[in-house]
């Protein structure tokens, strides 16, 4: 486990060096949460019908996309991860000593809760100040917020599983483009970040729970808003272990699978 | 034909210590020194030389070169080349100027080399006759011709550079001003573009100002050199003279079968003797290299001589350490 | 202008020359934004309406925006991925060559694979022009067109901003960002929806106003007085492409004397 640990601290003070990156990305991240608010205040101000979530759990939501981007985004890519793939370097990694799959589950982990770590609280602070319906409050009850950390930390592990992955895939394709691509785009819908689960039709939200996306972001987001219920929430844990044990076993199988291949490609 | 005087410059660098602490820290209060990178720099360079510009890394040769090409500003003094100020006249002026930084590339990656120069011929505006012609001189004098429909990610670094020096001649600049043109070149590669160099310069008179590394370079092509360090020149003169006045002293190599007495001539050092081979290191001053080889015949039974100069490279050792660079 | 096409033909055969990545990405282009705009349908099945306008309007200005921002990515990308010029110093190469640096800067690079998003919006574009009630006119016709020319003024007006803040800083140009996709993804709104701030900034300082709500207002008849004002706004917007080009040179400048 030490490896892992170290390796995790090198990345994240690799992480907090490039500040003034931080700083834009959290100007550039509070913009896209106003404007996406404005959009949904639009909308909601034409219709007097009530919504399955409210404008203001929505304002939630919203926030919390926004802060925790970079933990939920499958195109967060990690060049130097598939320039080491494509180019067969990968071969060096393979002398040291610890396994492969885990190696890079903590090295991905790390660069998402590094690059999070600068940018979320200080996007909620702001957005806390702000008036109504815009502003970021507390959650409802402590449980919910046990709740919500759970689940978040849950769909963390859970997206890096899911983008494992798409890096095993370029082992096949020797390319990071498509697959990344059509992950991103399909993954990022179905996450519901591009239109909130609730108010999605029926039909497309029976497809969205069926899938894993939603519950790296969605279900936390919703769970920390008050809009999902203790009851929903705790058997949402479950499906989301679940689906957490199908992917990490899928995962290093097929990684070991790929390896074999790289080993006789290499030669 | 260039005529530089005074110029200065100087640049604002950043101060950074290690840790977070003080990244946050110049964050918010960012601290600057200044590094005075050219200090009173004059020069003047006619028509037809090659000027063989050195000095160690930092010494400030880019500086100059950028400041003579145009793209950067002194702080003050003046330039002037074929009566143009660079900076102030940039267009114009670079018309007449080739540059070929040895590091970095003006082609296009991923392009065939004729691609490239088709779109710098464009570029320049060069009139369709002229083109064709240094087209045509050009790949038969530097042997592109099997090369021209390449990739430019395909070639090998000697015949990207060979393309990278024809790149830069397509507009018959007047001037060309190379950049570590040899840098990381096997020694056929290294000996075409010399001879190239040469070639050019002799034949349509091309003003050559070429920094390098590489002292063999300075030897074989550079008629005069400029040496700087530490934003000032410290040195300017013919290389000949150079040589004669740092090559106080010549090498004698001598491969003998026996050994009548031994060696001692009062003023000659010893540098080595093993394996039946002997080397001396005789000052020119006191002694006539004929002399002492006559000398040893008679002392030896002599198989095989050679007298060597002292080195260029070091040479210019010595003069880095004598001006503490 | 030549050399600018020349420039062009010679990169798109270098782009070729990753047929399989080019392929994929511009499919990619093609999908990114469409589920964005299958999006904008869905709340449409939801909510009746947003501020008074309907699904097709704003389909109509989707199709709008995003046509100029493609075109805008594709043909001033070297601007927008400036950083890397100056990053490896060829930047320097640049300023050896006898013609201008925004010419130069605009031939680096041209991403060609935008063709998907443009044909996303050109798809987006027929499809709000068969719904929508509108009374066409070749007045109208123009005005549509001058805001899609405006809009790609506009965005490479910002995209040159963005590339002469690298004079300065290489880190944190995240904020550009702003700009060109949160600008893009306002707009594609009719601006009047949002709060009366966001709506002024980008109308009197960043000009999305003159291609966006104005016009709109013109081609859906919602208008009193004189059309023809309305008709010419778009124009105004082409404006904002003379201070980002002052800017620049002011950059270049900067450039020249730091050499950094």
């Amino acid at each position: 486990m030490k490896p892992y640990i170290s390796l995790f601290k090198m990345r994240v003070l690799k992480g907090l060096q490039y500040k003034t990156a931080a700083i834009a990305g959290i100007l550039t991240q509070f913009f896209w949460g106003i404007m996406y608010i404005m959009i949904f205040e639009a909308f909601y101000s034409s219709t007097t019908n009530p919504q399955p979530i409210s404008l203001v759990e929505l304002a939630q939501v919203v926030w919390l996309q926004q802060s925790f981007l970079v933990f939920i985004m499958l195109w967060f890519r990690d060049n130097e991860l598939i320039t080491q793939i494509t180019s067969g370097q990968i071969a060096y990694e393979l002398c040291r000593p610890m396994n492969l799959y885990s190696f890079w589950y903590a090295k991905l982990i790390a660069q998402r809760l590094s690059a999070a770590m600068l940018r979320c609280l200080p996007i909620l602070l702001v957005a806390s100040l702000l008036p109504e319906p815009y502003r970021f409050s507390l959650p409802p009850d402590l449980i919910t917020f046990l709740l919500f950390i759970v689940t978040l930390f849950l769909g963390l592990l859970l997206i890096v599983s899911i983008s494992m992955m798409i890096y095993i895939s370029i082992f096949y394709t020797m390319s990071g483009t498509g697959s990344l691509l059509i992950f991103g785009v399909f993954g990022e819908f179905f996450a519901g970040m591009l239109i909130p689960v609730p108010l999605m039709p029926d039909a497309l939200r029976r497809v969205v729970y069926l899938l894993p996306f939603r519950y790296a972001s969605d279900l936390p987001f919703r769970i920390y808003a008050g809009n999902i219920g203790t009851r929903e929430a705790i058997i949402s844990i479950g499906v989301q272990i679940l689906w957490l044990s199908v992917l990490v076993l899928i995962g290093r199988m097929w990684i070991k699978n790929a390896l074999r291949r790289v080993v006789i490609q290499g030669g | 034909m260039i005529e530089v005087q005074s110029l200065c410059k100087s640049f604002k660098v950043s101060k950074r210590k290690a840790g977070i602490g003080a990244a946050i820290g110049s964050f918010f209060n960012p601290q600057y020194r200044t590094v005075e990178a050219l200090k009173n720099i004059s020069f003047t360079i006619g028509e037809g030389e090659i000027v063989g510009y050195i000095g160690p890394n930092g010494a400030g040769k880019s500086t100059t070169i950028k400041v003579m090409s145009g793209i950067l500003v002194p702080d003050s003094g003046r330039c002037n080349i074929q009566e143009i100020t660079p900076w102030k006249n940039r267009i114009n002026h670079v018309k007449n100027i080739g540059v070929v930084f040895g590091q970095r590339s003006q082609l296009w990656w991923d392009l065939p080399v004729l691609d490239s120069f088709n779109l710098l011929k464009d570029i320049y505006k060069v009139p369709e006759k002229e083109y064709q012609n240094n087209l045509d001189l050009l790949t038969a004098t530097l042997d592109l011709s099997d090369i021209m429909t390449t990739p430019v990610r395909q070639l090998s670094l000697g015949q990207r550079m060979r393309c990278e020096i024809a790149a830069s001649l397509l507009h018959s600049p007047k001037i060309l001003f190379l950049d570590e043109p040899t840098i990381g070149l096997d020694a056929i590669s290294k000996i075409a573009v010399r001879n190239f160099i040469k070639t050019i310069n002799k034949e349509k008179k091309v003003t050559v100002i070429l920094t390098t590394h590489d002292m063999n370079d300075i030897d074989t092509l550079a008629e005069r050199i400029i040496l700087i360090g530490k934003g000032q020149i410290l040195l300017d003169g013919a290389l000949t003279e150079l040589k004669r006045k740092f090559a106080t002293h010549k090498t004698i190599t001598v491969d003998y079968s026996e050994l009548y007495s031994d060696i001692n001539i009062e003023g000659i050092r010893i540098l080595s003797q093993e394996n039946q081979r002997l080397s001396l290191s005789v000052p020119l001053d006191r002694f006539n290299v004929s002399e002492v080889i006559g000398q040893l015949s008679q002392q030896m039974e002599i198989m095989d001589v050679s007298v060597e100069n002292r080195p260029i490279e070091e040479i210019i050792v010595d003069l880095y350490k004598e001006h503490q660079l | 202008m030549k050399l600018y096409f020349k420039y062009m033909s010679v990169l798109l055969r270098s782009q070729m020359a990753y047929r399989a990545s080019f392929i994929l990405l511009s499919i990619g282009q093609f999908f990114v934004p469409f589920l964005a705009f299958i999006s904008i349908v869905l709340f449409f099945q939801r909510f009746p309406s947003v501020v008074g306008w309907s699904l097709y309007q704003v389909a109509l200005c989707y199709s709008v925006v995003h046509m100029a921002f493609a075109i805008s990515e594709c043909c001033v990308r070297g601007f927008d991925s400036f950083s890397s010029l100056i990053v490896n110093g060829d930047f320097d190469r640049i300023l050896v060559r006898p013609r201008s640096t925004v010419l130069q800067v605009l031939g680096s690079k041209f991403e060609f694979t935008r063709v998907g998003r443009l044909t996303q919006s050109l798809v987006v574009l027929i499809y709000a022009l068969i719904n929508l009630d509108v009374q066409w006119s070749p007045y109208k016709l123009l005005t549509l067109l001058f805001m899609i020319i405006s809009g790609v003024f506009i965005f490479s007006g910002i995209y040159i901003l963005g590339a002469t803040l690298c004079f300065w800083t290489v880190e944190g140009l995240e904020v550009v960002n702003i700009l060109t996709d949160g600008g893009r993804e306002m707009a594609q709104y009719p601006l009047n929806i949002y709060k009366d701030w966001m709506r002024k900034f980008f109308t009197f300082v960043i000009p999305f106003g003159t291609i966006n709500y104005l016009p709109l207002m013109f081609i859906f008849d919602k208008t009193e007085g004189n059309s023809l004002v309305y008709m010419l706004i778009p124009l105004v917007g082409i404006l904002f492409i003379i201070p980002c080009l002052m800017i620049w040179g002011f950059g270049v400048k900067q450039y020249q004397s730091t050499g950094s």
